[in-house]
């Protein structure tokens, strides 16, 4: 359903459905969610030979904060990439199984790539503002979608910078060079630059990781009210923020779905041995 | 321990060597400036005007230029710049200070400056119109000199305007006009037809033909008026010489004159070198036409090579598939820019000059053949060839700015819902910019230094018209060109009066550092803009 190469997997997908699976109806990852936006139905990747996914089924539901957790390599920001198509861009990359927005598969040779980029926004770990001025890099994304009046433009470029808390500390700068800011402020002109285009999810992959507990702290606050508007997910390596920030939580390892689950259940009374070890931080 | 302490006195004496490179580089760079500087800079200083007696009675008056001991002996002689080259064949003496009785600085000595023969020294005895005297003794006729100069440089004028306004259109009228009578025995028409035409034709011709007599006529009287006044002049040695005063580009005494006189004297020599037309096979006046032609060609040669290189440079790492093939053309493209340049020039010659311009003008100058209009050198052909030349510095410069954009940059467009093409355009290549600035600095100095290929593809020793000028459509890039770098040349090795043009190999060749170092520092500054406007300013 996307790439060439993925062709050449049907063969073996085809074998992995034909047979009934029960992981489909285990407790420990089908949480009773009713409203979900995105929907990943047994997602695998390989990058070339090497598999990085593992038949990965999760539902994210609507105007919550999902958080993705697990050891370093277990596919985390793959899976992330994935519901925005974001691997497209790199080279050798063959996908099974599907991933539903909104119920349209994002796979559908009718999908638009570049809407769908637009209506599920991206947050990195590294903050990455253009070499541009504040304004600029707000405004990018609605200018390349078409918004061309400098009022509409001014309007919002105002409201996300202050959906994204920046606007007290930008107002009276906002032609001044965006990597003279500091690096939380930067992460955070990165999160209004993604509002800016009004999108309904935004994924954001370990966004606090390259910042001090403060600057953590103002990212961990917003993601709070953001949940107005907008659905978010989550990659982060730290524990504590997924369960201070999120509603859900899933855990990844080995490329594979753990376990699935409200978060304050998850990390209270995890159902697998893995998860537990891992929460309880007796994981290698 | 004993280890620790070699390795330190190694870095520490790899410190000193690398710290002594750059010194070394930097001694070298200034001492070349300063070499060209000393031995250009001074040709335009005016050395009073001293007249020496020999021992054998002989008188010679001029300007001494330089002094030298003479090889295995201790008596040193002088050079001096004696001119009247007409009369003594050769302006530079060589002068044993050993042979020397006296010395004097008389205040009338005179030095005209010609537009023919070079300069001449001497005294002034006369102005004559005619048979009729005007003015005589030395300060008589110094005075009245300054006033007939500037009226003579008015006649001048107008009869130079006279040449290349109303002649030269009529000239240019007469030429069409056969082109025309050719085009129409070509046509194959019907007989009556033709004859109509070729008698149409006819008639125009002899309309045309009168008036240009008629303006030759003028221009024959008025050439007549411009030379009737004549200067006599005295050499030290009691030859007279007969001088028009339209003849006389500068009348001066460097003996009467202070120091603020000669430093204006300098500063009129100097600005006459940058902006006016050669003289006298280019040993004389000026250089703008060289100026001219070398800044026009590499301006031409960027516009063409910014594109090209660019567009190549943005496939080869944006669009194409990475693999051996992308290599293998990276490492072709390397290889182009260690292409001798004369083999360049030779392609630029086969290729442009007679495979392209040969088409030109088969296809649209027919009635000029054989008569080449592009199918010869020319600024247009030469740029190309430079651009060509020039082209992989570009694409590598361009290929490392692409590689300098972060990843993470392009993701970040990309993750909003920007396509590649929009991503290219409003990211990477802004960011790119700057590389791409420094490859355009590189080609258009390796292009501003080069001769050789172009001294195949339309660089002249003298061209007679500029190549951009108020004659309709104004740009005549099919033109010849002169270049600074073919006039160090033509200067250096082509001239018979070595003396006097070799400060003009130094001077000429200041300038053209000069003129490489304005284009670049043009273009870094551009570059720093950029860098500013995209990285950060604030700590
Ligand atoms: N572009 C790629 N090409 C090949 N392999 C890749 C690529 N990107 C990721 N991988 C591999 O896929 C696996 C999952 O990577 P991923 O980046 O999703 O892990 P992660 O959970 O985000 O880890 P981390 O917490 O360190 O960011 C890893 O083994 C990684 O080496
Ligand atoms: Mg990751």
């Amino acid at each position: 359903m996307i790439t060439s190469a993925e062709k050449t997997r049907s063969s073996k997908s085809d074998v992995v459905r034909a047979v009934p699976r029960e992981v489909l109806h285990d407790p420990a990852i089908l949480p009773p969610i009713t409203d979900s936006v995105i929907d990943v139905d047994s997602l695998s990747l390989w990058y070339g030979e090497k598999r990085a996914l593992e038949d990965v089924s999760i539902r994210i539901p609507r105007k919550k904060v999902t958080a993705f957790i697990g050891p370093s390599g277990c596919g985390k920001s793959t899976l992330l990439r994935c519901l925005n198509r974001m691997n497209d861009l790199v080279d050798h990359v063959s996908i099974d199984g599907d991933v539903r927005f909104d119920g349209m598969s994002i796979f559908d040779p009718d999908t638009d790539v570049y809407e769908l980029r637009k209506r599920i926004g991206m947050v990195f770990q590294k903050s990455n503002p253009f070499p541009k001025s504040i304004y600029e890099n707000v405004a990018y994304g609605p200018r390349i979608h078409g918004t061309k009046g400098k009022r509409d433009l001014d309007e919002i470029v105002e409201r996300s910078l202050r959906s994204a808390a920046l606007w007290d500390e930008v107002k009276d700068r906002l032609a001044d060079s965006a990597l003279g800011l500091s690096g939380g402020q930067q992460q955070r002109l990165c999160i209004a630059r993604a509002i800016a285009v009004q999108p309904e999810v935004i994924l954001l992959d370990e966004p606090c990781s390259a910042l001090d507990p403060i600057a953590t702290a103002k990212i961990e606050e917003l993601m709070d009210d953001l949940t107005q508007d907008f659905t978010l997910v989550i990659v982060t390596h730290n524990m504590q923020q997924a369960s201070r920030v999120s509603d859900y939580t899933a855990f990844l390892y080995l490329g594979k779905l753990i376990e699935y689950g409200e978060t304050e259940r998850l990390f209270v009374k995890p159902m697998k041995k893995e998860t537990e070890d891992y929460v309880t931080g007796r994981f290698g | 321990m004993k280890k620790r302490s070699q390795s330190d006195l190694l870095g520490r004496s790899l410190t000193w060597l690398s710290g002594g490179a750059l010194a070394l580089d930097l001694l070298l760079v200034i001492a070349l400036l300063a070499v060209l500087a000393v031995n250009g800079l001074g040709a335009f200083w005016q050395h009073k005007l001293v007249r020496l007696t020999l021992r054998d009675g002989t008188r010679v008056l001029g300007e001494i230029h330089a002094e030298e001991t003479i090889p295995e002996q201790s008596a040193t002689r002088m050079l001096v710049k004696v001119g009247n080259r007409e009369l003594t064949a050769l302006d530079f003496r060589w002068i044993d200070e050993a042979n020397i009785a006296t010395r004097e600085w008389p205040e009338d000595a005179t030095l005209l400056e010609r537009l023919e023969w070079g300069n001449f020294y001497g005294a002034l005895v006369e102005i004559r119109r005619g048979g009729s005297v005007l003015a005589s003794g030395p300060d008589e006729v110094w005075s009245a000199l300054g006033p007939l100069r500037d009226q003579k440089r008015r006649e001048a004028k107008a009869v130079h305007e006279l040449e290349v306004g109303p002649i030269d259109r009529v000239n240019r009228e007469l030429e069409r006009l056969r082109l025309d009578a050719r085009k129409v025995a070509r046509q194959g028409l019907a007989k009556e037809e033709e004859a109509r035409r070729v008698t149409e034709i006819e008639h125009d011709v002899a309309a045309k033909q009168a008036v240009y007599e008629t303006l030759t006529a003028e221009l024959a009287s008025r050439r007549a008026t411009l030379v009737s006044e004549t200067v006599i002049a005295e050499t030290v040695d009691g030859k007279r010489k007969e001088i028009p005063v339209s003849q006389i580009v500068r009348a001066i005494q460097p003996n009467r004159m202070g120091t603020a006189a000669t430093m204006g004297l300098y500063a009129s020599r100097l600005w006459e070198f940058v902006s006016a037309d050669p003289r006298e096979s280019n040993t004389e006046g000026g250089i703008f036409p060289a100026i001219f032609g070398t800044v026009l060609m590499v301006f031409l040669m960027a516009f063409a090579v910014a594109p090209l290189g660019v567009l190549a440079a943005l496939y080869l790492r944006e669009y194409a598939k990475q693999g051996v093939l992308v290599q293998f053309v990276r490492i072709a493209v390397s290889n182009l820019a260690g292409v001798p340049s004369i083999v360049f020039g030779v392609f630029g010659l086969g290729f442009f000059v007679y495979g392209i311009g040969g088409s030109i003008d088969a296809l649209f100058y027919r009635d000029a053949l054989p008569a080449p209009t592009y199918g010869t050198g020319g600024i247009l052909w030469a740029s190309l060839t430079l651009a060509l030349l020039t082209v992989p510095v570009v694409i590598v410069a361009t290929e490392e700015g692409l590689a300098a954009v972060p990843r993470i940059q392009r993701e970040g467009s990309l993750a909003l819902g920007a396509t590649r093409f929009e991503t290219i355009r409003r990211v990477v290549l802004p960011g790119a910019a700057p590389g791409i600035l420094t490859g355009m600095i590189l080609a258009m100095a390796r292009a501003a230094g080069e001769v050789a290929p172009l001294m195949i593809v339309g660089m002249v020793k003298l061209a007679p018209s500029l190549p951009i000028d108020g004659e309709f459509p104004f740009v005549h890039l099919e033109r010849k060109f002169m270049h600074l770098g073919f006039h160090i040349y033509d200067l250096g090795f082509q001239s018979p009066n070595v003396e006097a043009t070799k400060p003009l190999v130094f001077a000429t060749a200041l300038l053209l550092v000069g003129v490489v170092v304005l284009m670049n520092l043009v273009a870094i500054i551009v570059r720093n803009r950029l860098r500013q406007r995209y990285t950060s300013s604030a700590v």
